[in-house]
């Protein structure tokens, strides 16, 4: 039988390119060429059983996140399910909130433990890994919306700080939101646990009730969706700078007390070309610059 | 749990349940009135833009193909649904082989994403529908503008890159969804500035104000006198045909002089061009001629006394036949309506007959930027030059396109002799079209073509997505040897 996920190097000769599914990641190792080579060759290894190991359970994956949960058995599904624990109770969340994070943790613990690398990441469609050996960083550029490519800013993280996980989340985003969000970027150590903030603070970006929203329950989307009937965003139309403001003041608070509960570092909420910081000092905004035209 | 119409799909082990017209969890299995198919593969790689890689999927996988292929006597495929590498310079999802005339031809198919473009709308009417330059608007956006009438025709220049991308995201939306509409033959409603508002519908009569536009004019008024002189001499003793652009009088006509028509003493508004010929006889409207006129007379002065004669038999027509009214001057020179006479009725007939149908045409028009000429070769402007030099053919869904003199490859294509729904559309926005550059196999390799990438079309022919069409019998075909010059 022929094995269901592609795995190649991309033609720069780099990077790794492992796609299985609905699960699209780049990989990138720095190193000597021969630890670049093993950390490749056990990535490409524990790759091929991820989207098996988490599909066995992913009806429990799908179901609300709450204090009593049971634990999951997969090690991904676990960093998911651990994750989100600082949510459960407190709002809607389901271990499907971190499952890019966690998959990116996962694939980067395993190519740390099997090779000596200065620094390398794992790319799950925005959610990001990292590892950064002492002395090394890596500069990260922020995208607003993924339709239009273009960086509203970017994020220096050097081995003394503590981010080594990145994620974005918006309603334009690959998943569905209860906010109306254009991007809110999170980093915090990890990146299972900077993937389900994200999540939160996008669904906090939000002004119910305004008529510009067009919402829908995600099942009648998206039949198994973990979101169930909740009302996911489907358009947003016009906003007033008042709406545009109080939307992400809404964000903000959330990124505020998260931070204050050290479960992240910091977030960027953008929405309609404004963007708010909420940060422990990590994140450098420059001037807008555009990558593609 | 599942609606009755999600189909689920066996792609991988997430088995997702898709409804119609939606994607599963990986965006790249959809279903389409209820089929599993690949679909919409510029999301992959939009995604891919965001993060700056350059992947390139296409080319090794098996399920990839979801394009149209029009058979005929031999098969060509398509870019519709082939997907696109934009912005990388990459090799076009499908560079295809097949053998035309004994010689191997290599079609590069490729799905281009057209920031850039526009449609240029030919609205067959008389009727006023706005000033020259003012804008075109769709849901209350700005898409384009009003350009120059030419021929009876009402220009319409819609898109292109100040509205697709230069104005508010609104503006660029609606834009999109406009140029998309128009170009797969769907009905558009548009409203000019200070003018009418109409609906357009590629190879459809426009509805200007809720009106359905049934013929379009046979010629100007002064061009209509010439043509009916003849039969209009002896038969009455003025015409006056009613145009926004030229209103003719037969007897000061050059047409009328010829036949001897005499003098009746009439007097016009308007501005006299040459003689028998008048601009701006009234208003631009909607009414007789695409004048604003609802009563003809009110073009007309008083007729000379000195000239003019109790009996004077006048004929006022439109030029598309469809307003005309018979007078006749009674004692104090005015004119009095009276029925159209048998004999007359016959040339205002023929008028009628001559106007063709009233038409919207709608042809697209997009480039070929560099990246998608990247796409196709490794030196793009080789590939410019081949166009140009007519080694390399251009088509777009199958269909003939004109290619524009100078810089870059320009194209115009009529979209009614396209495949359906041949277009998509990007959140860029910016629409999704198919483009196709047909050439010989050797002068590919010679261009620095990808050759390495090229399939057979054989290959092609068991991919279970694909999808046959007949050709257009209207359509000259794609690897056809072609006639004159070239």
């Amino acid at each position: 039988m022929r094995q269901r996920a592609q795995i190649s190097l991309l033609p720069d000769g780099r990077r790794l390119h492992m796609n299985d599914g609905p699960i699209d990641l780049i990989v990138e190792a720095f190193g000597d060429s021969h630890e670049i080579e093993a950390a490749y060759d056990e990535a490409s290894r524990r790759f091929v059983h991820v989207l098996d190991e988490l599909c066995s359970e992913l009806s429990f994956l799908r179901q609300q996140s709450m204090p009593d949960s049971p634990l999951p058995t997969g090690p991904i599904a676990r960093r998911m399910t651990a994750a989100v624990s600082p949510y459960s109770g407190r709002v809607f969340i389901t271990p499907m909130a971190a499952v890019a994070g966690a998959v990116a943790e996962d694939i980067l613990d395993t190519i740390t433990s099997a090779a000596q690398l200065s620094k390398a990441y794992i790319n799950d469609g925005g959610d990001i890994a990292l590892h950064l050996a002492p002395g090394e960083q890596f500069v990260i550029g922020m995208v607003e919306r993924p339709d239009r490519p273009s960086l509203f800013g970017t994020a220096r993280l050097h081995s003394t700080q503590p981010v080594r996980g990145i994620a974005t989340s918006g309603w334009r985003g690959r998943s569905f939101s209860l906010g109306i969000a254009d991007a809110v970027t999170v980093l915090a150590e990890r990146a299972a646990q900077a993937d389900a903030a994200a999540t939160v603070i996008a669904n906090a970006v939000d002004l119910p009730g305004h008529p510009s929203i067009l919402r829908a329950p995600a099942r009648s989307i998206s039949p198994d969706n973990d979101l169930g009937d909740l009302l996911v965003t489907q358009h947003v139309g016009e906003l007033s700078p008042e709406d545009i403001s109080s939307a992400l003041d809404a964000g903000v608070m959330v990124a505020q007390s998260l931070i204050a509960e050290r479960l992240i570092q910091s977030a960027a909420v953008h929405l309609r070309g404004e963007t708010r910081v909420v940060t422990q000092e990590v994140v450098e905004l420059p001037s807008r610059s555009l990558v593609h035209a | 749990m599942p609606d009755e119409d999600a189909i689920r799909c066996d792609a991988c082990p997430v088995l997702c349940y898709i409804k119609p017209g939606r994607t599963g969890a990986c965006d790249r299995y959809g279903n389409r009135d209820g089929q599993l198919v690949r679909l919409d593969p510029h999301v992959v790689l939009d995604r891919a833009v965001s993060r700056g890689d350059s992947v390139v999927p296409f080319l090794d996988r098996d399920r990839e193909w979801d394009g149209n292929i029009v058979s005929g006597p031999a098969k060509f495929v398509t870019a519709i649904g082939a997907g696109t590498t934009y912005p990388d310079y990459k090799p076009a999802p499908f560079i295809i082989s097949s053998e035309a005339q004994g010689v191997d031809m290599v079609t590069v198919v490729t799905e281009g994403i057209f920031s850039y473009c526009g449609v240029k709308v030919k609205i067959d009417t008389d009727r006023h529908l706005g000033a020259e330059t003012n804008l075109v608007r769709a849901q209350g956006e700005p898409v384009g503008h009003v350009t120059t009438g030419e021929y009876g025709s009402q220009m319409l220049s819609l898109g292109g890159v100040r509205h697709l991308t230069g104005g508010s995201r609104k503006e660029g939306t609606v834009t999109c969804d406009t140029l998309l509409n128009l170009c797969n033959g769907k009905a558009v409603d548009l409203a000019i500035d200070d003018g009418a508002t109409v609906t357009v519908q590629a190879g459809k009569p426009p509805v200007v104000d809720g009106m359905q536009e049934e013929r379009m004019r046979v010629g100007c008024g002064s061009a209509t006198i010439g043509m009916f002189a003849k039969r209009w001499f002896n038969k009455v003793d003025e015409v006056v045909v009613v145009d926004d652009h030229i209103t003719g009088v037969l007897s000061e006509h050059q047409a009328g002089k010829l036949l001897g028509v005499p003098e009746t003493g009439i007097k016009m508004k308007g501005r006299r061009s040459t003689p028998g010929r008048y601009f701006q006889v009234a208003e631009p409207g909607t009414a007789w001629g695409g004048t604003n006129i609802e009563d003809p007379l009110s073009i007309l002065k008083d007729f000379n006394p000195k000239i003019a004669w109790a009996g004077l038999r006048l004929l006022m027509v439109s030029t598309t036949g469809e307003h005309h009214a018979y007078f006749e001057l009674d004692e104090a020179l005015r004119p009095v309506e009276k029925d159209l006479p048998s004999f007359l009725r016959e040339s205002v007939a023929r008028i009628k007959e001559n106007c063709e149908p009233a038409l919207c045409t709608v042809l697209f028009m997009g480039g070929a930027g560099g990246s998608l000429r990247a796409g196709v070769t490794e030196n793009p402007v080789r590939l410019t030059n081949s166009v140009k030099n007519s080694f390399t053919r251009v088509t777009c869904g199958g269909a003939p396109v004109y290619v524009w003199p100078g810089g870059g490859i320009t194209f115009m294509v009529d979209v009614t002799r396209m495949p359906e729904n041949g277009f998509g559309y990007v959140p860029t926005p910016a629409l999704v079209a198919p483009i196709e550059f047909t050439l010989k196999l050797s002068d590919y390799a010679t261009l620095g073509g990808y050759m390495d990438h090229v399939r057979t079309l054989d290959s092609l022919m068991t991919d279970e997505r694909r999808r046959h069409l007949s050709a257009r019998e209207n359509n000259p075909w794609p690897l056809a040897k072609r006639q004159g010059t070239d």
